[in-house]
């Protein structure tokens, strides 16, 4: 009999069953339930029209509630949902809660996860939203669930789950300069189609992964939805447990699939000759080598988001503008508070990131969402106009970022900053340091 | 579940997203207030590019932006349906609109559970691609119990897929209903 890879193991572990094998469905017990502005006030809806006015969450220390979406707007719709979260944390005694307009708020939700100490290899995760995937980079099987679900989970901390097959991608070789995570996802999503792996689990292993910060594992993790899988995962390592140890999680029993362990697919990606990619409107999976795009003009950067918000990426983003300026308007939006902070005190050629960044003419906005989801007509960076952007963000479909006639091309930080120094798109191979 | 529905068709391509299903600008709009939750139907399929917006001509707005309701009450769909985000908004809004069933060649996996999962209407599987059977307007009958959806139109009969383990959960009306009657959650009161 064949062993399991590291998901099913998750799931089997949290099931009950010794072991599962893929196409089973089966009931797991939830390690953590993470909701936000944009659905927690309809899951509490759902639990309390479903379970009652007295309804209890199953445990008030396992449910995380993190405004991020809809919070610098004038919009009073998404005031009054800050306010319903406000009301049920209390109620229920939630503990962990990063409130918006007070020192614990934090930004966005799947950053916030992992720079809080709230992931752990080996747990599951579920959150009511579809980037949850991103928290695979530290080994834990994490999925994107709708309200309905997310309250099933609150009321009883369990939820069905068909189990995945496994796409295993042994990645390989080294990344030119320039080259990121970012470009090898985009990459393999424009292989595969924004369904290519759809109802499965992506695993990232070889010696391009083990060399690997956990902020690009997270880039690398958090875009697999965009290939339609159901989660992404890397097996914790040295790496996850030094992250982890930073932010006082204690070390956990390492966990890692059986060496007999059958796959839906096993890929050998050598990285070597990967260049700088580019995803073109209006799909993921519309990508081309940044080159072929070269020339193509912008109106509008921008830096931000849980894919490419993290301070890793306004490092890299800064290693081109160091020293240049923006030739059009260039929109920073740092994921969370501490990135925010960071980049008051994270340097680049003796500079801090802030700095950089102000010195060649970017904006920064508050740590949020922001634009990345188009959101209220006033959000910082939303694309009002039918502007065409180049962002490090992770959608690109019709309207995405806001005006429906808007057009949206995703690439990495370095990408997206050679394009904003240039005004057009670029190929930041041309930037070299 | 009702056993069959006869309605007009509305035809979309491939990956209909959830932001195409319901633009995120919107989505503070409550789900829980009646009035608020209806604005939704009018809302429902409002950021699909025109040109895409009832194929095969496109231009065919889905649901009538006074009423909040919809003309066609099945979609019949092309694969990857309701990808991209995890927002429950979207099968919601459809709803809203009166849609009682999609039938697509694929779906994204978050927008399938949401369907069933939430009770809103049962998303079913086409054996091949519908797409090109189908005119938007095109007189149907869903045949749940024979898994077949017929175009009286043009009087084609098209298989549908079983929903296997799902399908419990469909004909229960929601996963809540679900567990209630397995005792995994308490009674209603």
């Amino acid at each position: 009999m064949a062993g399991m890879t590291l998901t099913e193991k998750i799931i089997a572990g949290h099931s009950g069953n010794g072991r599962v094998s893929p196409g089973m469905t089966v009931w797991v017990t939830a390690d953590l339930l993470m909701t936000h502005d944009v659905c927690g006030p309809g899951t509490i809806g759902i639990l309390k029209k479903e379970i009652g006015e007295h309804a209890r969450v199953w445990d008030p220390d396992r449910v995380v509630i993190i405004p991020d979406h809809f919070i610098f707007t004038g919009d009073a719709d998404a005031r009054r949902n800050l306010d319903t979260l406000r009301g049920f944390v209390k109620e229920q005694g939630i503990r962990h809660f990063y409130d918006a307009g007070t020192d614990r708020y934090s930004g966005v939700c799947h950053v916030t996860l992992a720079e809080r100490g709230h992931l752990r290899p080996g747990e599951i995760l579920f959150g009511t939203d579809s980037h949850t995937c991103t928290a695979g980079a530290l080994g834990l099987f994490a999925t994107g669930i709708g309200n309905t679900d997310a309250a099933f989970v609150m009321a009883t901390g369990k939820l069905w789950l068909r189990v995945p097959e496994t796409m295993r991608f042994v990645l390989e070789g080294t990344a030119r300069p320039r080259v990121t995570a970012k470009d090898i996802v985009l990459s393999l999503i424009g292989g595969m189609g924004v369904d290519g792996a759809a109802y499965r689990t992506m695993e990232f292993c070889g010696p391009v992964i083990d060399r690997m910060g956990i902020a690009e594992r997270m880039t690398l993790c958090n875009m697999t939805v965009e290939a339609g899988a159901k989660s992404g995962i890397i097996a914790a390592d040295g790496t996850t447990q030094a992250f982890l140890k930073g932010r006082g999680v204690a070390a956990s029993v390492a966990v890692g699939g059986d060496p007999d362990a059958r796959y839906h697919s096993e890929r050998r990606v050598d990285v070597t000759a990967l260049k700088p990619q580019v995803a073109c409107p209006h799909s993921p999976d519309n990508v081309r080598d940044a080159e072929e795009c070269r020339g193509i003009k912008v109106d509008r950067c921008y830096i931000g988001s849980c894919t490419g918000g993290k301070i890793e990426d306004f490092v890299m983003a800064c290693e081109i503008l160091d020293g240049r300026r923006v030739a059009v308007e260039t929109c920073c939006v740092p994921a969370t508070a501490q990135v925010a902070r960071e980049l008051q005190t994270r340097t680049v050629g003796g500079r801090t990131l802030g700095a950089i960044l102000t010195a060649a003419g970017a904006t920064i906005g508050p740590p949020s969402c922001a634009a990345c989801l188009g959101g209220p007509p006033d959000t910082f960076g939303r694309l009002n106009r039918g502007e065409v952007c180049i962002s490090t963000t992770n959608r690109n479909f019709p309207g995405r970022m806001g005006a429906p006639d808007s057009k949206v091309f995703l690439a990495s930080p370095y990408t997206v900053a050679a394009s904003a120094v240039e005004g057009r798109i670029t190929d930041p191979g041309r930037f070299s340091g | 579940m009702e056993q069959a529905i006869t309605a007009r068709v509305y035809v979309l391509g491939d990956d209909v997203d959830t932001d195409q299903i319901i633009p995120a600008r919107h989505l503070a709009i409550s789900l829980d207030d009646a009035a608020e939750r209806a604005r939704y139907g009018g809302l429902a399929l409002s950021g699909v590019p025109l040109e895409k917006a009832g194929l095969p001509g496109g231009n065919r707005p889905f649901s009538d932006t006074i009423s909040s309701r919809s003309p066609y009450a099945i979609i019949v769909a092309g694969k990857n349906f309701g990808c991209g985000s995890s927002r429950e908004h979207a099968p919601v809004a459809l709803a809203e609109a009166g849609l009682r069933a999609v039938v697509a060649r694929s779906y994204a996996r978050i927008f399938y559970r949401n369907a069933i999962d939430g009770g809103y209407f049962p998303p079913l599987e086409s054996e091949e691609d519908l797409t090109g059977w189908f005119a938007t307007g095109d007189e149907a009958v869903l045949d749940l119990g024979a898994a077949a959806l017929r175009n009286i139109t043009k009087n084609r009969e098209c298989a549908l897929r079983e929903p296997g383990a799902a399908g419990e959960i469909i004909r229960a009306g929601g996963l809540f209903e679900y567990a209630r009657g397995r005792g995994l959650v308490e009674k209603r009161r």
